[in-house]
């Protein structure tokens, strides 16, 4: 019995093929199986899309409807502290069209077993304070110019230190690091910033004390703020601010499941695949927030149509449209005098393959009905007379 | 950037990448009526592909979990930038 289903492994979609295995009552005889196989073949050969068949309108259509139903504003997370998210309208804009700079970037880290569990609050808060970044300016009370010798002065806020576990050492390394050509005195409770340089003006020690402000003391760089929550038996950190390369370097994080909403990040960390699936997924999410209902097929088709190219590009004209062959379809998108003029300076040949520039020209779209066209069989000659 | 500890392919956003053998890149091709610069692409600079030995022209097979049919197969070429 086994073996007729696996015959139509290679033809069928592996969940119709589990289905079948799950459900087949014992004692079926293979001749009545095969009869079920050829009939839930023939079934799914007429479910599956035709050619010619206008998806990727549908799939326009299908998100776009919902689209006028979701909210246009964002809202603080319900329940939560003060943490935004983007959603609704506004969110799957910056989705679609492939934002490198979100409103609200946002990472979901899991951890490993002992920190996970919870059992450890401690360690578990120690974790969080880890991974958020601290600033100069957060631990730092006054910041000031001497303007007579040239020297930057900050004066320590040494509880806030205590809190973070950081100590003068360890800033006066942060700072070194990040900031070239000063010697850093220590007098305990503040720290006082000289140039190395001997022409030094004011406007440069002006510029060194904005720079000394945003100096990353502790944590992980753009990780504004982080929360621990409990999501089915298992803590989670989730953080506003995102980072996800550096986040995964930790020992503590387990960096197979840990995700961020910044699809550029994604790309560049686990590959084109992993941004496609967290395209989905982050659509999906936004849809279903909302109590709406797409399909995924038109999901997937968009988040495909997005990656083809082998980078993320956004569906506007300088991403997706800018991709296409035909200088009529991409000048009837988006500014189409410079279309035009560029195409004419490069001498671009239109062939009238795709559906707008058919539409221009008064012809048959090739989509549905329009696509198949008619083959002459040049006469052979005959062998009989 | 700096290189991960982890490894990519685990991550479970990222599919199984594989690569595919010369006779099985033509049979493909054969199969669809294409030729394999109408694919779909991969960068070679790709983080999936960073384990993988694969030059530009190759073929990775990518089977992806698909909510509609449980598993779906998908394939890129590798370019060049």
């Amino acid at each position: 019995m086994a073996d007729t289903i696996s015959e139509y492994e290679s033809k069928l979609p592996l969940h119709i093929i589990k289905e079948v295995r799950d459900n087949a009552p014992k004692g079926l005889s293979d001749a009545k199986l095969r009869k079920v196989m050829e009939t839930i073949y023939e079934e799914y050969k007429g479910a599956r899309v035709h050619p010619g068949e206008a998806v990727g309108l549908i799939a326009a259509e299908s998100i776009g409807e919902p689209g006028t139903q979701m909210t246009l504003n964002t809202f603080h997370f319900a329940g939560v502290a003060e943490m935004n998210v983007t959603l609704g309208l506004p969110r799957i804009i910056e989705i679609l069209d492939g934002r490198k700079d979100l409103e609200n970037p946002m990472m979901e880290i899991y951890l490993k077993k002992p920190y996970a569990t919870g059992k450890k609050i401690e360690e578990l808060r120690h974790l969080a304070l880890q991974i958020k970044e601290t600033r100069l300016k957060d631990i730092s009370t006054e910041l000031t110019i001497n303007i007579a010798d040239l020297t930057i002065e900050l004066k320590l806020n040494k509880e806030k230190m205590r809190e973070i576990d950081v100590t003068n050492s360890k800033v006066i390394d942060a700072i070194s690091k990040q900031l070239k050509g000063y010697t850093i005195r220590d007098n305990k409770d503040s720290l006082t910033l000289k140039s190395r340089s001997k022409e030094d003006t004011f406007n440069e020690a002006y510029k060194a004390k904005e720079k000394v402000k945003d100096v990353t003391i502790k944590g992980i760089k753009g990780i504004r703020q982080v929360l621990p929550v409990k999501r089915d038996e298992e803590f989670v950190i989730i953080t506003s601010g995102s980072n996800l390369a550096d986040v995964l370097q930790l020992e503590e994080v387990d960096a197979y499941r840990t995700t961020t909403n910044n699809i550029f990040e994604i790309e560049q960390v686990l590959g084109i695949e992993a941004a496609r699936q967290t395209i989905v997924n982050e659509i999906t999410k936004v849809i279903e927030d909302q109590g709406l209902n797409v399909d995924v097929r038109h999901i997937m088709l968009v988040a495909d149509t997005m990656c083809v190219s082998g980078t993320v590009k956004g569906i506007t004209r300088y991403g997706v449209v800018s991709e296409k062959s035909s200088v009529l379809a991409r000048a009837s998108f988006e500014t189409p005098i410079k279309h035009i003029i560029n195409a004419a300076l490069v001498g671009e040949v239109d062939n009238l393959d795709s559906v707008v520039e058919n539409v221009m020209v008064n012809q048959p779209v090739p989509i549905g009905t329009g696509l198949p066209s008619l083959a002459v069989k040049a006469p052979q000659k005959s062998k009989e007379k | 950037m700096k290189k991960p500890k982890f490894k990519v392919d685990k991550h479970t956003l990222t599919p199984k990448h594989a690569k595919l053998s010369e006779k099985e890149k033509t049979q493909l091709l054969e199969r669809y009526h294409v030729t394999s610069k109408e694919l779909p692409k991969i960068l070679k600079t790709d983080a999936a592909l960073r384990e993988m030995d694969a030059k530009p022209g190759d073929v990775v097979k990518i089977t992806r979990k698909s909510p509609t049919a449980g598993e779906s197969v998908f394939y890129r070429v590798i370019t060049d930038v």
